[in-house]
């Protein structure tokens, strides 16, 4: 409770956390206000005005209602890679972090080397794997490949953490390393996992939108997202003959989505980490 | 009942080295002590004599990589029965405790080293009993957290712990270092009222030798890995033998002595 | 000539809710040159905030509540950090930190550390004067200058950490030097070296003015020629050293004498009482004394008396019924 008070002080946090709300209101409740069509309602690229107020897309499609069914896929694909991502990453930190020795190596190795190969050239060739991929098969590629920087993080923290005093009182009270794993070394780290989460959910918004952009994202008739978006404007001659409405909304949308997730994240190492509170 | 037949340590030519090759570190270096039951031994030593690594040795944290080391006859093997018995308390009472939980559920977590763990209510008894060991009463720690508490008092929680657990073996680890001068008294009034009352064997360790002095029925005298000197205080204090004794006991600043010219 | 004054000065923290807490309250004292002044109390009774006073370091959450604070007459109240750092810190007061450790960049060499402190206060001196003048300066100090000059601060023990320290401290020869537990955190030998190489630079003259902060009673006794006892923010007593550690006339500083262990041959049957009860806290308004709560001779009415600092004995004493 203190800690969201805290967390309410903060300027950073409050425009951050209302600008995200915003944006998950729209996406869960647009509908409810506004009346989804994405089925063809006019001329391709037919600009903004009274009736669609951006205008329509390549295949005369509402822009409007392509932005809220797009937000809810964009969030969808993010939220699921980030857990993912936060999941694995937190598990092969910890157990690695606080083992240490030859496991530790090993877990160290593995994250490595994902962590050398580019995370998008692996996005690509999985993405590719698939014929038809869903928004949910998008996610967990994205969750699979991105979870090494949140494994690298836990790890040094789980590491940090390991030699303190209350620690070993743990062991001498006869604690297994299960119990001190979840007990005495996740509840130090939690607020820090909870960072990672919202990172996590941050890039896996903007790499579902990149791997849109090259024409790998969801594919089949209802799978609208941002990155989707993006990806007909692009192919469909949006960027070129002064159709803006086909993708500053949508380039919009996606940076204050970013924009609010970094704020928050950013508002929460300050009341986090004490040394910074004071 | 005393024993004094029983040794609760033994130590022969023990060593414990680290690492290897060119960063060799000898800690502890050829070692041969034994502690018999119902004793107070303090390990006095500077900073980096290794007496931290003992004491290790002693908990079963660390293994001898030379010589034998024995407890109660027998080289330590399974931990978990081995701290049933020797316990310790830490330097630094501040980073002891989880800082999510109670102290009064910590230390209720402390029966985790049972086998079979008593009732609920006989463990809440002896919590209480333990808290008004140490002085304190039991309400007023209640539904308290770690950073709640004063440097003193949570060294105090420290001790409760080892008065619930009632061990037979107390390794205390500069308990005495982190604290205010003036709590000191406490905490070896404390360490004397665990060996007087539950007859406990208790391994002292400090780096200031008049501390070891006024709680200890023999002293050992550390210096890089060595002990370099055993006897009972008064021997040690009053006829060091050996140049290290002779620096400790002039480095302290004693109320009525000269200690350096100014 | 005092060269250091502090009159009437209270400190208090805003914390992030709202509440003062008044960590010091009406400190008064002055340092005329040559003074050594030890200030002993337990944690938490305002000793380190008291130091960041001293040096008019007012950096949120701490701030000035009444009272002034003069070097060389001239007040530290109402200035920026920066401007205290830049006028008054390193050349006329200068601080001893407590962690050696955290005082010096791990990152740099120990000389590029101290060649820094001496070419922000001398302009136009080249890098390599400074080194020169720095090996001098480090050879008086008795360490390998060279080892101790080129190691990076981890390389170095406890001891030469804490030295070379003291040793950058007063590079520039200041006024007066505030040490806050500059041996807390050492063993008893280490300490002894250092308070030796404190003494020598009082001895050849490098500065000889200070104000030693501690909570070891008996250390302070051979260090300091006045000790004043801190309690709950508020000084109790103030006096020589011989009076207030041989004869003791403030409760509390006589509890704190009994609860110090007199480690000496011959001394071990002599208990030491500790005292029970813990400070006041200091968020609320406090009327009357502050030691009342624990105090062992303590009358009814001392709750709600404020105690005025009063001469007893030839020393300052705040309790009106000390003798």
């Amino acid at each position: 409770m203190k800690l969201l008070k805290n967390l309410l002080k903060s300027p950073m946090f409050v425009i951050g956390m209302s600008l995200f709300l915003v944006t998950i209101l729209i996406a869960i409740f647009g509908p409810l206000f506004y009346a989804i069509n994405t089925d063809r309602v006019g001329v391709p690229y037919d600009m903004p005005n009274a009736q669609f107020w951006l205008g329509l897309d390549n295949y005369g499609r509402d822009y409007v209602s392509l932005l809220i069914r797009g937000l809810g896929s964009s969030l969808y694909v993010g939220v699921i890679a980030g857990v993912i991502a936060t999941t694995i990453g937190t598990l092969i930190g910890l157990y690695g972090g606080f083992k240490g020795g030859l496991a530790d190596d090993i877990l160290s190795v593995l994250t490595n080397l994902f962590v050398v190969i580019p995370q998008f050239v692996i996005l690509i060739l999985i993405s590719t794997t698939f014929e038809k991929r869903s928004l949910a098969l998008v996610a967990m590629i994205i969750g699979f490949t991105a979870w090494t920087w949140s494994a690298r993080g836990v790890r040094a923290q789980a590491a940090a953490l390991k030699s303190k005093d209350h620690i070993s009182l743990a062991r001498l009270n006869g604690d297994n390393t299960l119990k001190v794993l979840v007990v005495h070394i996740l509840p130090y780290i939690l607020s820090y996992v909870f960072m990672v989460f919202i990172l996590q959910v941050s890039s896996g918004i903007l790499s579902e939108a990149a791997i849109s952009m090259i024409g790998l994202g969801p594919t089949g008739d209802n799978a609208i997202s941002l990155g989707v978006i993006l990806n007909d404007a692009n192919r469909y001659g949006g960027l070129s003959d002064k159709n803006w409405h086909a993708f500053i909304p949508a380039t919009c949308v996606i940076s204050a989505l970013v924009f609010a997730l970094y704020l928050i994240n950013t508002s929460m190492e300050g009341v986090f980490n004490p040394r910074l509170r004071k | 009942m005393q024993n004094s037949e029983v040794k609760i340590f033994d130590a022969m030519n023990a060593g414990r080295t680290f690492g290897h090759g060119k960063k060799l570190v000898t800690a502890v270096d050829d070692v041969t002590f034994d502690i018999k039951d119902g004793e107070i031994v303090s390990l006095v030593g500077g900073s980096g004599c290794g007496k931290s690594v003992l004491a290790k040795m002693m908990l079963g944290l660390y293994r001898p990589t030379s010589g034998t080391f024995l407890h109660k006859g027998q080289p330590i093997t399974d931990l978990k029965e081995h701290w049933r018995e020797v316990q310790s308390v830490f330097q630094d009472p501040f980073s002891c405790f989880n800082q999510f939980f109670t102290i009064r559920s910590q230390l209720k977590a402390a029966f985790g080293i049972y086998k079979i763990k008593p009732s609920d209510k006989e463990m809440e008894d002896r919590v209480d009993q333990a808290l008004l060991a140490v002085n304190v009463k039991p309400s007023e720690v209640a539904g308290k957290y770690p950073f709640e508490l004063s440097g003193g008092q949570m060294q105090r929680m420290l001790l409760a712990r080892i008065f619930v657990l009632r061990p037979k073996v107390l390794i205390a680890d500069e308990p005495t270092s982190m604290v205010d001068a003036c709590v000191r008294a406490n905490i070896l009034d404390y360490l004397m009222k665990l060996k007087e009352e539950l007859n406990m064997t208790i391994v002292f360790i400090t780096h200031d030798i008049g501390l070891a002095y006024y709680v200890s029925d023999r002293l050992f005298i550390m210096h890089k890995g060595k002990i370099v000197e055993q006897g009972t205080p008064d021997d040690v204090t009053v006829h060091p033998k050996c140049e290290h004794t002779v620096q400790l006991l002039e480095d302290i600043p004693e109320i009525h002595k000269e200690w350096i010219k100014k | 000539m005092a060269i250091f004054e502090v009159e009437n000065l209270s400190l208090h923290y805003l914390t992030r809710f709202g509440a003062k807490i008044h960590a010091v309250t009406d400190v008064s004292f002055t340092m005329e040159q040559g003074k050594i002044l030890g200030i002993a109390g337990e944690s938490g009774c305002g000793k380190s905030t008291l130091v960041n006073g001293l040096m008019g370091l007012f950096i949120p959450p701490l701030y000035p509540t009444s009272g002034d604070v003069r070097v060389g007459g001239e007040s530290l109240m109402n200035r920026t950090p920066q401007d205290v750092r830049q006028n008054v810190l390193s050349r006329k007061v200068s601080m001893i930190p407590q962690g050696a450790f955290n005082a010096l960049n791990p990152t740099r060499k120990v000389k590029d550390i101290a060649a820094d402190v001496m070419a922000a206060h001398m302009k136009g001196v080249d890098r390599k004067q400074i080194y020169e003048r720095l090996k001098e300066r480090f050879d008086l100090f008795g360490m390998e200058t060279e080892k101790v000059l080129n190691a990076y601060p981890i390389q170095l023990t406890a001891g030469e950490r804490q030295r070379s320290v003291i040793g950058i401290s007063t590079l520039l020869n200041p006024q007066m030097v505030i040490a806050d537990e500059p041996t807390s955190a050492l063993d008893v030998t280490t300490q002894k070296v250092v308070i030796k190489m404190i003494f020598d630079l009082l001895e050849k003259g490098i500065f000889s003015t200070m104000i030693f902060i501690t909570h070891e009673l008996p250390l302070l006794r051979h260090v300091a020629n006045d000790i004043a006892i801190m309690y709950a923010g508020e000084i109790v007593e103030m006096g020589t050293a011989q009076q207030v550690v041989f004869d003791p006339r403030h409760p509390y500083t006589k509890a704190l004498m009994g609860a110090m262990l007199s480690a000496e041959p011959g001394q071990k049957q002599r208990k030491p009482t500790a005292i029970e009860g813990a400070p006041p806290n200091l968020a609320n308004p406090i009327s009357g004394c502050r030691f009342a709560e624990r105090c062992p001779s303590a009358k009814p009415e001392c709750k709600e008396r404020e105690q005025k600092i009063r001469i007893v004995g030839e020393r300052q004493v705040r309790c009106e019924y000390a003798e």
